[in-house]
């Protein structure tokens, strides 16, 4: 195997409700070794665990089916391979869905892998303690929905060498899903720690897919961005020294300059020499980034070295529901109307109706999202009221949406276009765990 | 002529991970690096906005890169499960820091 030149990988999605043409245009014609699809996030993680208690059929990436009715009769025609975390907290009936879709397509003989083990559930006591901030699971207050440890490399690999079409999984470390073909078609020792380093620097620029061509970029004026309405999704041209290109289709929209690759390098990294993974201690400091070509950047240098001997857990908890209310000021005198609603609707959900619950009154137009920052406000003539109510009890939720809307009629005047919406929450924290309390597993289905 | 911003010179990204943010923020033109490097200290931007950055700030420098890396613990208002901003990832912390004035 030794021979490989470079591995073509493709991410087909960078978060779960990512988009869904760029990832069927890449199975269609990338020319791609492997279509690996990011799409966890700590929440989803525990919103997942929600829906499988709801439906013990349920629980995995709500886009499932259509990303697999998109791409998996392009990808077994091309040779190209499928890892997902999509399986999020039921793994099994993903890998069973699938099989439905390619007997549907007629993919006879397609393999789907089902990883498991990222469910340490039932390692998780009252008494276990957080990694990042005092305090125990009995202290949170809320009933816990399911905990998972971020797995490597090592959860992937056996899957990966039984030939798997399609490698379905639950909680993967991000970089993981991107370093495993990798270590699997170059052969690298899992303590090649300058290769696990570079392969991981490659799956941590192509984990969130757009945000390395050009989408979450766009600066009109400063920073711009051809046609990113056609953005295409990443590809990274991987070499078995582990330098690579990171590149998309031609005629897709979007760029890949060294300014989108550098500010995707160090996205939700702490220390650029200490980035760490289930497989790797990955050292970014001394990356070099190159323009090769347009569209066509190379990243060479990264290092690694042992990888920590803890791993990550999430846990999830209920965290009740979100309430959101809204009612817009507009033209003469606007912001003052929108203050006496924001006072108003203070009094009446706090002194009048003595809800319980974290409380807050935003005015959209004037200051928002800097708010807390203080930032001066700016004088708007167009000014939405914004509430916001967090309670575990429902009734709360729903006075405080009765009172927004009835500020229609008994608030300031000329207060427009209410709406209102509740979503459920959850709440997260992590925790550490020994390597040796996991033992991933894999189980092949045939279509 | 109104005030240049370190918006006028850098580009930035923001992420998060549980109430710690980070953000990354590069210079253009490698020539501004030395200016970024010198006005955008992590005790600027933590005395620029106490009430937002309640905990510490670290900095660590790509100088080959030319660009600067912020990690603000305690610093998304309880993090995305809890926070009640409309912005609770903090995404939009990175303009806030490129709204900062290049002083001098």
């Amino acid at each position: 195997m030794n021979d490989i030149q470079t591995i073509r990988l493709g991410c087909g999605a960078g978060f779960s409700s990512d988009r869904l043409g760029p990832a069927v245009d890449l199975a269609q014609r990338g020319a791609l070794d492997y279509l690996i699809f990011e799409c966890i996030g700590e929440r989803t993680m525990a919103f997942g665990h929600r829906d499988r208690m709801l439906d013990p059929a349920r629980g995995y990436n709500p886009q499932l089916r259509a990303r697999m009715r998109g791409v998996l009769a392009h990808c077994y025609a091309n040779g190209t391979k499928i890892v997902t975390n999509m399986g999020v907290a039921n793994p099994r009936a993903a890998a069973l869905l699938i099989i439905e879709i390619a007997r549907e397509l007629g993919l006879t003989g397609l393999k789907v892998a089902c990883v498991e083990g990222d469910d340490v559930t039932h390692l998780i006591g009252p008494d276990t303690e957080f990694m990042d901030h005092p305090g125990a699971v009995k202290d949170v207050g809320l009933r816990m929905v399911g905990a998972n440890v971020y797995l490597g490399v090592e959860a992937l690999l056996p899957a990966l060498q039984a030939g798997a079409d399609v490698v379905i999984a639950g909680r993967i470390a991000d970089p993981a899903l991107f370093l495993s073909p990798l270590v699997h078609r170059f052969g690298w020792a899992l303590d090649d720690w300058t290769a696990l380093g570079r392969g991981t620097l490659a799956g941590h620029l192509m984990e969130c897919g757009m945000q390395v061509t050009g989408g979450y970029f766009a600066d009109p004026g400063f920073k711009d961005v051809p046609r990113l309405a056609d953005c295409g999704f990443p590809i990274a041209e991987v070499a078995a020294d582990g330098s690579f290109v990171i590149t998309k289709l031609d005629d897709t929209g979007g760029c890949v300059t060294p300014a989108t690759v550098k500010e995707q390098l160090l996205y939700e990294v702490h220390d650029p020499a200490a980035y760490l993974t289930p497989d790797v201690t990955a050292n970014f400091r001394g990356v070099s980034v190159t323009e090769i070509g347009t569209d066509r950047v190379r990243l060479t240098g990264a290092d690694g070295s042992a990888r920590p001997e803890k791993l990550k857990v999430t846990i999830g908890f209920d965290g009740g529901f979100l309430g959101e209310g809204g009612i817009s000021y507009a033209g003469p005198n606007a912001r003052a109307r929108a203050t006496l609603a924001a006072e108003v609707i203070r009094e009446r959900l706090t002194r009048i109706n003595r809800l319980g619950g974290d409380l807050r009154i935003d005015l959209v137009g004037m200051n928002s999202l800097h708010q807390t920052a203080e930032v001066p406000v700016s004088d708007s003539a167009d000014i939405r009221l914004h509430v916001a109510l967090r309670s575990t009890d429902r009734d709360d939720i729903d006075m405080m949406l009765w009172e927004v809307e009835s500020l229609l009629c008994c608030g300031p005047a000329g207060g427009g276009g209410y709406r209102g919406q509740v979503t459920p929450c959850v709440v997260t924290h992590s925790c550490l765990i020994a390597r040796d309390q996991t033992s991933p597993t894999f189980e092949m289905f045939v279509a | 002529m109104s005030q240049k911003t370190i918006h006028d010179i850098a580009h930035a990204r923001a992420g998060d991970k549980g109430n710690t943010s980070n953000i990354s923020v590069w210079a253009y033109d490698p020539k501004d690096y030395p200016l970024l490097k010198r006005q955008l200290t992590a005790e600027r931007i933590k005395s620029a906005f106490p009430k937002l950055f309640t905990g510490t700030i670290a900095r660590y420098e790509m100088d080959n890169l030319h660009g600067l890396n912020f990690v603000m613990l305690d610093a998304l208002e309880g993090g995305v499960n809890t926070s009640l901003n409309l912005d609770s990832h903090g995404k939009s912390f990175s303009y806030l820091i490129l709204s900062l004035p290049i002083e001098g």
